[in-house]
Protein backbone atom coordinates (compact mmCIF):
# COMPACT_ATOMS: atom_id res chain seq x y z
CA UNK A 1 0.00 0.00 0.00
CA UNK A 2 1.08 3.43 -0.87
CA UNK A 3 1.55 6.01 1.74
CA UNK A 4 -1.14 8.51 1.18
CA UNK A 5 0.23 11.14 2.52
CA UNK A 6 0.13 15.48 0.94
CA UNK A 7 2.36 15.39 -2.00
CA UNK A 8 2.43 11.91 -2.35
CA UNK A 9 2.98 10.57 -6.20
CA UNK A 10 1.28 7.79 -7.35
CA UNK A 11 1.86 5.26 -10.20
CA UNK A 12 1.75 5.44 -13.15
CA UNK A 13 0.00 2.61 -13.28
CA UNK A 14 -0.25 0.96 -17.29
CA UNK A 15 -3.12 -0.99 -18.28
CA UNK A 16 -3.43 -2.29 -21.55
CA UNK A 17 -7.09 -1.98 -24.02
CA UNK A 18 -7.91 -4.45 -27.11
CA UNK A 19 -11.02 -4.60 -28.41
CA UNK A 20 -11.57 -8.06 -27.31
CA UNK A 21 -11.40 -5.80 -23.27
CA UNK A 22 -14.30 -3.38 -25.46
CA UNK A 23 -16.88 -6.22 -25.55
CA UNK A 24 -16.42 -8.07 -22.34
CA UNK A 25 -17.17 -4.75 -20.68
CA UNK A 26 -19.83 -4.02 -22.62
CA UNK A 27 -21.36 -7.19 -21.21
CA UNK A 28 -20.23 -6.60 -18.03
CA UNK A 29 -21.96 -3.17 -18.11
CA UNK A 30 -25.04 -3.52 -20.47
CA UNK A 31 -23.53 -0.10 -22.50
CA UNK A 32 -23.69 -2.09 -25.85
CA UNK A 33 -23.29 1.47 -27.71
CA UNK A 34 -22.18 0.03 -30.86
CA UNK A 35 -19.51 3.27 -31.52
CA UNK A 36 -17.31 0.32 -29.17
CA UNK A 37 -17.68 -2.25 -31.16
CA UNK A 38 -18.43 -1.35 -35.02
CA UNK A 39 -15.83 0.46 -36.55
CA UNK A 40 -18.67 1.03 -39.52
CA UNK A 41 -21.14 2.66 -37.31
CA UNK A 42 -18.17 4.62 -35.17
CA UNK A 43 -17.29 6.16 -38.70
CA UNK A 44 -20.66 7.20 -39.36
CA UNK A 45 -21.21 9.06 -36.47
CA UNK A 46 -17.32 10.61 -37.29
CA UNK A 47 -15.18 9.04 -34.90
CA UNK A 48 -11.77 7.30 -36.70
CA UNK A 49 -12.90 4.09 -35.37
CA UNK A 50 -13.82 1.98 -32.53
CA UNK A 51 -13.56 3.88 -29.05
CA UNK A 52 -13.13 2.84 -25.48
CA UNK A 53 -16.23 3.07 -23.07
CA UNK A 54 -15.09 6.31 -21.63
CA UNK A 55 -16.85 4.41 -18.09
CA UNK A 56 -14.22 1.79 -19.29
CA UNK A 57 -11.01 4.10 -18.98
CA UNK A 58 -12.66 5.61 -15.90
CA UNK A 59 -12.83 2.41 -14.22
CA UNK A 60 -9.11 2.04 -15.11
CA UNK A 61 -8.41 5.06 -13.10
CA UNK A 62 -10.38 3.74 -10.57
CA UNK A 63 -9.18 0.51 -10.47
CA UNK A 64 -5.51 2.23 -9.58
CA UNK A 65 -7.08 4.43 -6.72
CA UNK A 66 -8.52 0.99 -5.32
CA UNK A 67 -4.70 -0.09 -5.39
CA UNK A 68 -3.41 2.82 -4.27
CA UNK A 69 -5.72 2.86 -1.14
CA UNK A 70 -4.78 -0.69 -0.41
CA UNK A 71 -7.73 -2.39 -1.60
CA UNK A 72 -11.50 -1.48 -2.66
CA UNK A 73 -13.92 0.26 -0.85
CA UNK A 74 -12.58 3.31 0.03
CA UNK A 75 -13.42 5.92 -2.87
CA UNK A 76 -15.81 8.38 -1.75
CA UNK A 77 -16.06 10.62 -5.22
CA UNK A 78 -14.61 10.08 -8.36
CA UNK A 79 -15.42 12.80 -11.00
CA UNK A 80 -13.98 13.71 -14.63
CA UNK A 81 -14.63 14.30 -18.46
CA UNK A 82 -14.32 12.79 -21.25
CA UNK A 83 -11.71 15.17 -23.00
CA UNK A 84 -10.44 12.72 -25.50
CA UNK A 85 -11.11 9.24 -27.26
CA UNK A 86 -9.18 6.19 -26.36
CA UNK A 87 -9.24 4.91 -30.16
CA UNK A 88 -8.48 0.81 -30.08
CA UNK A 89 -7.30 -0.71 -33.39
CA UNK A 90 -8.36 -4.40 -34.27
CA UNK A 91 -5.28 -5.71 -33.63
CA UNK A 92 -3.80 -8.18 -30.88
CA UNK A 93 -1.55 -5.45 -28.87
CA UNK A 94 -4.85 -2.47 -28.89
CA UNK A 95 -3.16 0.50 -26.15
CA UNK A 96 -2.17 1.09 -23.06
CA UNK A 97 -3.30 3.61 -20.99
CA UNK A 98 -1.92 4.85 -18.07
CA UNK A 99 -2.96 5.72 -14.22
CA UNK A 100 -0.64 8.34 -12.19
CA UNK A 101 -1.96 10.67 -9.31
CA UNK A 102 -1.32 12.86 -6.74
CA UNK A 103 -2.41 13.58 -3.04
CA UNK A 104 -3.42 16.84 -3.06
CA UNK A 105 -4.18 16.98 0.48
CA UNK A 106 -5.85 15.21 3.39
CA UNK A 107 -8.69 16.85 5.33
CA UNK A 108 -11.70 15.83 7.69
CA UNK A 109 -13.41 14.80 3.91
CA UNK A 110 -10.59 12.54 3.36
CA UNK A 111 -7.49 11.85 0.86
CA UNK A 112 -7.97 14.50 -2.03
CA UNK A 113 -6.62 12.93 -5.36
CA UNK A 114 -5.74 14.38 -8.89
CA UNK A 115 -5.47 11.88 -11.37
CA UNK A 116 -3.71 12.22 -15.00
CA UNK A 117 -4.84 9.61 -17.29
CA UNK A 118 -2.80 9.20 -20.65
CA UNK A 119 -2.99 7.30 -23.96
CA UNK A 120 -0.24 7.87 -26.18
CA UNK A 121 0.48 11.36 -25.73
CA UNK A 122 -3.20 12.66 -25.17
CA UNK A 123 -4.87 13.46 -21.43
CA UNK A 124 -7.86 11.10 -22.34
CA UNK A 125 -9.88 12.39 -19.07
CA UNK A 126 -10.35 15.72 -17.98
CA UNK A 127 -9.33 16.94 -14.91
CA UNK A 128 -9.76 13.56 -13.14
CA UNK A 129 -9.68 13.34 -9.54
CA UNK A 130 -11.21 11.79 -6.47
CA UNK A 131 -11.83 11.43 -2.74
CA UNK A 132 -10.45 8.87 -1.01
CA UNK A 133 -11.81 7.87 2.95
CA UNK A 134 -9.19 8.24 5.00
CA UNK A 135 -6.77 4.93 6.22
CA UNK B 1 -35.53 15.70 -33.27
CA UNK B 2 -34.32 18.78 -31.22
CA UNK B 3 -34.97 17.32 -27.30
CA UNK B 4 -38.16 18.52 -25.79
CA UNK B 5 -37.69 22.41 -24.43
CA UNK B 6 -39.08 21.18 -21.42
CA UNK B 7 -36.47 18.33 -20.31
CA UNK B 8 -34.41 20.41 -18.02
CA UNK B 9 -36.38 19.54 -14.50
CA UNK B 10 -38.25 16.75 -15.16
CA UNK B 11 -37.42 13.50 -13.20
CA UNK B 12 -38.07 9.93 -14.92
CA UNK B 13 -39.65 7.33 -12.66
CA UNK B 14 -37.63 4.91 -10.85
CA UNK B 15 -36.10 1.88 -12.52
CA UNK B 16 -37.27 -1.50 -11.73
CA UNK B 17 -35.42 -3.41 -9.03
CA UNK B 18 -31.90 -4.49 -9.65
CA UNK B 19 -30.81 -7.09 -7.88
CA UNK B 20 -26.80 -7.03 -7.67
CA UNK B 21 -25.28 -10.81 -7.26
CA UNK B 22 -21.75 -11.95 -6.53
CA UNK B 23 -21.45 -13.31 -10.17
CA UNK B 24 -21.90 -10.10 -11.61
CA UNK B 25 -19.56 -8.23 -9.33
CA UNK B 26 -16.94 -10.58 -10.22
CA UNK B 27 -18.21 -10.10 -13.72
CA UNK B 28 -17.22 -6.50 -13.42
CA UNK B 29 -14.31 -6.77 -11.93
CA UNK B 30 -13.45 -9.38 -14.36
CA UNK B 31 -13.95 -7.06 -17.10
CA UNK B 32 -12.11 -4.46 -15.52
CA UNK B 33 -9.25 -6.22 -14.37
CA UNK B 34 -9.25 -5.64 -10.59
CA UNK B 35 -8.41 -8.95 -9.24
CA UNK B 36 -8.97 -7.73 -5.43
CA UNK B 37 -10.74 -10.11 -3.17
CA UNK B 38 -12.71 -8.36 -2.21
CA UNK B 39 -15.03 -8.40 -5.35
CA UNK B 40 -15.10 -12.20 -5.38
CA UNK B 41 -14.61 -13.84 -1.89
CA UNK B 42 -17.38 -13.14 0.93
CA UNK B 43 -15.14 -14.20 3.14
CA UNK B 44 -12.50 -11.51 2.48
CA UNK B 45 -15.20 -9.23 2.48
CA UNK B 46 -16.69 -9.74 5.73
CA UNK B 47 -12.87 -9.79 7.01
CA UNK B 48 -12.71 -6.17 5.88
CA UNK B 49 -16.38 -5.73 7.36
CA UNK B 50 -18.39 -6.00 4.37
CA UNK B 51 -21.70 -7.89 4.71
CA UNK B 52 -20.85 -9.52 1.34
CA UNK B 53 -18.67 -8.77 -1.69
CA UNK B 54 -18.07 -5.07 -3.08
CA UNK B 55 -18.27 -3.69 -6.62
CA UNK B 56 -15.46 -1.79 -7.45
CA UNK B 57 -16.14 2.17 -7.58
CA UNK B 58 -17.89 2.64 -11.00
CA UNK B 59 -20.07 -0.16 -10.70
CA UNK B 60 -23.03 2.49 -9.80
CA UNK B 61 -22.91 3.36 -13.83
CA UNK B 62 -24.83 -0.19 -14.69
CA UNK B 63 -27.86 1.21 -12.78
CA UNK B 64 -27.25 4.40 -13.82
CA UNK B 65 -26.93 3.14 -17.20
CA UNK B 66 -30.48 1.45 -17.06
CA UNK B 67 -32.20 4.78 -15.92
CA UNK B 68 -30.39 6.92 -18.62
CA UNK B 69 -31.29 4.24 -21.38
CA UNK B 70 -34.82 4.27 -20.17
CA UNK B 71 -34.60 8.53 -19.95
CA UNK B 72 -33.25 8.38 -23.64
CA UNK B 73 -35.81 6.19 -25.27
CA UNK B 74 -38.75 7.95 -23.68
CA UNK B 75 -41.22 8.86 -26.25
CA UNK B 76 -41.18 12.62 -25.23
CA UNK B 77 -37.22 12.71 -25.21
CA UNK B 78 -36.28 10.02 -27.98
CA UNK B 79 -32.36 10.06 -28.00
CA UNK B 80 -30.69 7.46 -30.40
CA UNK B 81 -27.83 5.92 -27.81
CA UNK B 82 -25.08 5.97 -30.73
CA UNK B 83 -25.79 9.95 -31.47
CA UNK B 84 -24.53 10.15 -28.00
CA UNK B 85 -21.35 10.67 -26.62
CA UNK B 86 -20.77 10.55 -22.56
CA UNK B 87 -19.20 14.08 -21.74
CA UNK B 88 -18.24 13.61 -18.02
CA UNK B 89 -19.21 11.42 -15.08
CA UNK B 90 -18.72 11.52 -11.76
CA UNK B 91 -20.14 9.38 -8.49
CA UNK B 92 -20.58 10.89 -4.94
CA UNK B 93 -20.37 7.60 -3.26
CA UNK B 94 -22.79 6.75 0.12
CA UNK B 95 -21.12 3.13 -0.01
CA UNK B 96 -19.51 0.59 -1.57
CA UNK B 97 -22.28 -1.42 -3.72
CA UNK B 98 -22.73 -5.15 -2.16
CA UNK B 99 -23.56 -8.87 -3.52
CA UNK B 100 -27.62 -8.76 -2.06
CA UNK B 101 -28.53 -4.95 -2.80
CA UNK B 102 -31.36 -4.56 -4.53
CA UNK B 103 -31.48 -1.17 -6.06
CA UNK B 104 -33.44 1.13 -8.19
CA UNK B 105 -32.15 4.67 -9.67
CA UNK B 106 -34.41 7.95 -10.47
CA UNK B 107 -32.80 9.90 -13.14
CA UNK B 108 -33.94 13.69 -13.39
CA UNK B 109 -32.55 16.46 -15.95
CA UNK B 110 -30.49 19.02 -14.30
CA UNK B 111 -30.09 21.25 -17.47
CA UNK B 112 -29.74 21.21 -21.05
CA UNK B 113 -27.54 23.34 -22.52
CA UNK B 114 -27.42 23.60 -26.89
CA UNK B 115 -23.68 24.43 -28.20
CA UNK B 116 -22.55 24.05 -32.19
CA UNK B 117 -25.53 21.42 -32.83
CA UNK B 118 -25.14 19.54 -29.95
CA UNK B 119 -27.22 19.43 -26.52
CA UNK B 120 -25.53 18.95 -23.54
CA UNK B 121 -28.10 17.37 -21.25
CA UNK B 122 -26.50 16.63 -17.29
CA UNK B 123 -28.37 14.19 -15.62
CA UNK B 124 -28.39 13.00 -12.01
CA UNK B 125 -29.36 9.76 -10.84
CA UNK B 126 -29.72 8.81 -7.47
CA UNK B 127 -29.14 4.98 -6.69
CA UNK B 128 -31.05 3.65 -3.39
CA UNK B 129 -31.53 0.48 -2.20
CA UNK B 130 -35.69 -0.44 -2.60
CA UNK B 131 -35.48 0.18 1.47
CA UNK B 132 -34.32 3.76 0.95
CA UNK B 133 -30.95 3.41 1.66
CA UNK B 134 -28.82 5.86 -0.65
CA UNK B 135 -25.61 4.19 -1.85
CA UNK B 136 -24.44 6.67 -4.85
CA UNK B 137 -25.60 9.96 -7.09
CA UNK B 138 -23.97 9.78 -10.06
CA UNK B 139 -24.22 12.64 -12.38
CA UNK B 140 -23.44 12.35 -15.85
CA UNK B 141 -23.31 14.94 -18.63
CA UNK B 142 -24.58 13.54 -22.06
CA UNK B 143 -23.40 15.20 -25.54
CA UNK B 144 -26.39 14.30 -27.96
CA UNK B 145 -25.53 15.15 -31.41
CA UNK B 146 -28.85 15.02 -33.49
CA UNK B 147 -28.83 13.30 -36.77
CA UNK B 148 -29.57 15.31 -39.50
CA UNK B 149 -26.19 17.83 -37.79
CA UNK B 150 -23.75 14.63 -38.00
CA UNK B 151 -21.12 15.50 -40.66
Amino acid sequence: MTALDPGATLGPSRYPVRRSDLVRYAGASGDFNPIHWSDRVARSVGLPGVIAHGMFTMALAARALDTWAGGPGRVRELGCKFTKPVVVPDDEDGVTVLVAGTVKDVTEDGVQVALEVTCGDDKVLGQPKAVLARG
Amino acid sequence: MPLAPDLAGREFPPTPPFDVSRSQIAAFADAIGADDPLHRDPEAAKAAGHPDVIAPPTFPIVVAFQAMTAFMADRDVGIELRNVVHSDQRFEVDRPIRAGDVLTAVISVESVRQAAGTALVSTRSRIRTVDGEAVCTAYATLAHRAPEAAS
